[in-house]
């Protein structure tokens, strides 16, 4: 058995002559948790419906364990899908909803009914099954769907936003679900999202897409420490986006002030994008810090406290537990650490 | 002015134009002018029950049986047609199947009649082609005829409308736990349509027992159906009890059949134009 289960070689898509995917190539590992993260539009949903066999791919090819795929009907495929809005059948029970791909394989009577049973149980709605689903909560239809897709026991679960329209609570609380059904059944996952935190919070890998085009592709961690461009950083997080230039290795110039830097292997003054996290830039005493700013704005946000700090005609974002009050004057800090610094995107 | 004050027109529209003709069928149903006045009788109903009403009856609904059989078998396809990816927004098949509705229902059965007359437009051109003229007209199959091109879009409409709001995600979810188009079409597609043949073969039907003028213009007078007795005693033979007491033989059967209807569609809430 090969360590890759599924390979997207060259996809691309085109919808009526818009470009949806360019070249898109991916590798998904077994029993990984992977989600494609980007805003809506980006493509990642058409990726999921290529994978699942709903679309097809206008040039390159989808292999499955090594074979090639790209023109099997979906019910062909070893894979299912727990659909954004559920698709759950109107016309029948909860049973008979995730019984009906079993039936379909014509599978013993006693043996469907055992493995509802289970799989029930797993998505703890124990004793649903002759509701009928639309007297069901958004949630527990949720579940209904997630059961009925795991119950075929596919290698690969694919999952379109299937958190989309719970509230915050509920979502919080099926993130944590989904990652241990996933780690105790020991199946792939992959998932499709635009929620960066729900992103960050379940995957293995993160696959970040914008316009059609993977951005960058890691684990959670290295997405978030180390975006590869700016939309990424953005797109991660909230993230200070200013124009820079490298003066020499280790040494950048942005905000009006020369800022050391663990970057190296850029041209002498070359034009650059400097992302600092917004919890990265320290607020000192007035004369103390690197830059000096005016507070603008402070916004409280449970945990800690969102000020808008203008230095120089750059607006920083900055967050801090301690609160400096509107029309301060304060010092501003950077570690080396903090600054990270991205070859211009090529503009659109 | 409180809000029920606006619906006292219909009220008053609906006593003088549904409840007190009804009251008068029944009345001239129970009743019978002899020499002491106005009488109470079960004459015209111990009448329906001979022989050759009966066969009127039954002639009625069978022909309408069949015309919403065809109607069916016909509109079901029709309507998967119309509703499919590829024609789904092409408003205007729809359209197509609207249109003939605009034109005055008598008008179109009387062009039936130029196209199946002896000398019509069939019949020319079938005997161009020296072949026998038939004898198309004034049988029960003109009737069934007339009777299905009429009631057609009646059919369509109500399955049409269903089928088009079936989440296209549902179809996908099938396939994606292994179903072919046979199965989705028998397990999830027929039984999501069901309120929409429920309402396809109500709006066929009725109106097919009903009828008067179709079997009168196709079938020649011949075919007397449920609905032409009823003309007939109004009309012709002045006899307003029999005729009455005929209607609301037809009111009852009618009634009877739609609330059969209606515990079917009341199993699932959908589409449908009831």
């Amino acid at each position: 058995m090969s360590y890759e289960i599924i390979n997207l070689i060259d996809i691309s898509k085109t919808f009526d002559d818009t470009p949806v995917l360019e070249n898109i190539n991916l590798n998904i590992r077994r029993n990984e948790f992977l989600t494609l993260l980007g805003p809506s539009g980006c493509g990642k949903t058409t990726t999921l419906r290529i994978i699942g066999g709903f679309e097809e791919p206008t040039r390159g090819k989808v292999l499955f364990e090594g074979e090639d795929i790209t023109h099997l009907p979906p019910y062909k495929r070893k894979l299912n899908t727990v659909f954004q809005k559920y698709a759950l059948f109107p016309h029948m029970d909860v049973f008979d909803n995730i019984a009906f791909g079993l039936k379909i394989r014509k599978m013993d009577k006693e043996l469907v009914e055992e493995k509802v049973k289970n799989m029930l149980n797993l998505v703890n709605m124990r004793g649903f099954e002759n509701r009928s689903v639309e007297s069901l909560s958004g949630g527990q239809q949720q579940r209904v769907a997630i059961a009925r897709a795991l119950v075929n026991e596919p290698d690969v679960l694919l999952l379109d936003e299937p958190l989309g329209a719970l509230d915050l609570k509920l979502r919080k609380g099926m993130q944590i679900e989904l990652k241990n059904i996933q780690q105790k059944l020991g199946i792939t996952f992959v998932y499709v999202t635009h929620d960066q935190e729900e992103a960050l919070t379940m995957s293995d890998t993160i696959v970040v897409m914008n316009d059609g085009i993977i951005q960058q592709i890691g684990s959670p961690i290295d997405i978030y420490n180390e975006p590869k461009n700016a939309f990424v950083a953005d797109f991660i997080g909230e993230s200070n986006i200013v124009d820079g230039a490298m003066i020499e290795d280790y040494l950048v110039d942005f905000a009006g002030h020369r800022f050391k830097c663990l970057d190296r292997g850029f041209a002498p003054n070359e034009e650059v994008d400097v992302v600092v996290r917004p919890e990265d830039i320290k607020l000192v005493s007035r004369g103390q810090g690197m830059l000096e700013g005016r507070v603008v704005s402070v916004i409280f946000k449970g945990v800690h406290y969102e000020m808008m700090v203008e230095s120089n005609g750059v607006r920083w974002i900055v967050h801090s537990t301690l609160m400096e009050p509107e029309d301060t004057v304060v010092g501003i800090n950077i570690l080396p650490d903090d600054i990270h610094i991205m070859k211009k995107m090529r503009v659109k | 002015m409180k809000k029920s004050m606006i619906a006292y027109p219909y009220l008053v529209w609906m006593i003088i134009f549904i409840l007190v003709p009804l009251l008068l069928i029944v009345f001239y149903g129970f009743t019978k002018t002899t020499d002491q006045g106005i009488v109470f009788t079960l004459d015209h109903f111990k009448r329906f029950f001979e022989p050759i009403y009966i066969m009127v009856l039954l002639r009625s609904l069978y022909l309408a049986l069949i015309c919403t059989v065809i109607c069916l078998l016909l509109g079901y396809p029709l309507s998967l047609i119309l509703a499919s990816k590829e024609y789904r927004h092409k408003r205007v098949l729809v359209l197509l199947v609207v249109i003939p509705m605009w034109m005055n229902f008598l008008l179109r059965t009387y062009a039936w009649l130029t196209l199946l007359e002896k000398n019509g437009v069939i019949n020319t051109f079938i005997s161009f082609f020296g072949l026998p003229k038939m004898e198309l007209l004034y049988n029960q199959g003109a009737v069934v005829l007339g009777m299905v091109y009429n009631f057609l879009p009646f059919m369509v409409l109500p399955i049409y409308s269903v089928l088009i709001k079936i989440d296209k995600s549902i179809i996908e979810a099938a396939e994606d736990l292994g179903a072919d188009s046979k199965t989705i079409f028998g397990k999830i597609i027929l039984p999501l349509s069901l309120p929409g043949i429920v309402s396809g073969i109500t709006m066929v039907y009725m109106p097919a027992v009903t009828t008067f003028v179709i079997s009168r213009l196709l079938g020649g007078g011949q075919f007397t159906l449920i609905g032409n007795l009823i003309e007939q005693q109004f009309v012709y033979t002045g006899e307003w009890g029999f005729g009455s007491a005929l209607s609301i033989v037809m009111m009852i059967l009618i009634l009877f059949s739609m609330a059969i209807m209606s515990r079917y569609e009341k199993e699932r809430e959908g589409g449908g134009l009831f």
